[in-house]
């Protein structure tokens, strides 16, 4: 029997990673990938909370996060396409039109 | 038993994550974008999760990082027009920032625990799809809203000329 905080240890840890990978990459895809990367953490401590907690509550909210990360992945990379069209960069550091 | 295979499939999982946001090549961090959503559906499978397991393996390796792959085909950067990444104030600050985080929720999951219920299957077939249809049923309709926004979206922005 696995404590259920081992599964929410596991879960902070990729949702960390993908947090570094957010912050300190200037790679759009890989800033898209690490945002993917959070919401599996995501998924793991709900999938995990669900089953200790006997509640089918959790599966259910995994089920919409996995929708989201395909909505969010889709538009993400038509942006990206949309982008690089425009100014031939994947550099997130020169996308800065709208900084003042 | 169940131990080890925790063990394993979430040192997969991290190390796996680590390289995804370590390496240069976006395609090859794709590649262990895979490797960590498998280790992953391998712990839903231990949670007895099967449904869930099965969509993250269809949806996500199978139609999210299969996407990622083809757009980094289509646009395929030269490896010389990659962006240099260089160690920042700020960047340093916000990987800092998510160790802290790690660590603090590290110490929150040692002392507090979390509840434990009656054993119950929370991700199989027959129990997500009793919840999804009938507490859920509201939610589940709009998120095929959200899918026909993200449709419309993705092809309005990566159309040249509509």
């Amino acid at each position: 029997m696995i404590a259920p905080s081992a599964y929410l240890l596991l879960s902070a840890i990729l949702f960390g990673i993908g947090v570094v990978g957010v912050v300190a990459r200037k790679n759009v895809l890989i800033i898209l990938m690490s945002v993917e990367l959070m919401l599996n953490g995501v998924n793991v401590a709900f999938v995990a909370a669900g089953s200790y907690l006997g509640d089918p509550a959790g599966g259910v909210f995994a089920f919409m996060v996995m929708t989201v990360a395909a909505a969010e992945a889709a538009v993400g990379l038509a942006l990206l396409i949309a982008l690089y069209r425009l100014k031939e960069t994947v550099d997130i550091t020169d996308l800065k039109v709208l900084k003042w | 038993m169940e131990t080890v295979l925790f063990i394993l499939f979430g040192a997969i999982a991290v190390c796996g994550a680590l390289m995804v946001v370590t390496r240069k090549h976006p395609m090859v961090s794709a590649l262990y974008l895979i490797l960590t959503l498998f280790a992953v559906a391998a712990l839903f499978v231990l949670r007895q999760a099967h449904f869930l397991a099965a969509v993250q393996v269809i949806v996500y390796a199978g139609a999210v990082v299969v996407l990622f792959v083809f757009v980094i085909i289509l646009i395929n950067v030269p490896v010389t027009r990659m962006p240099v990444e260089r160690a920042s104030t700020t960047r340093v600050l916000g990987v800092f920032a998510a160790g802290l985080f790690i660590l603090e929720s590290a110490v929150l999951a040692r002392r507090y625990s979390m509840p434990i219920g009656p054993a119950a299957e929370v991700g199989t077939v027959e129990v997500v799809g009793r919840a999804l249809f009938t507490d859920y049923l509201l939610a589940f309709e709009i998120t095929s809203v959200l899918l026909l926004a993200a449709v419309i979206g993705a092809i309005a922005l990566a159309k040249r000329k509509i």
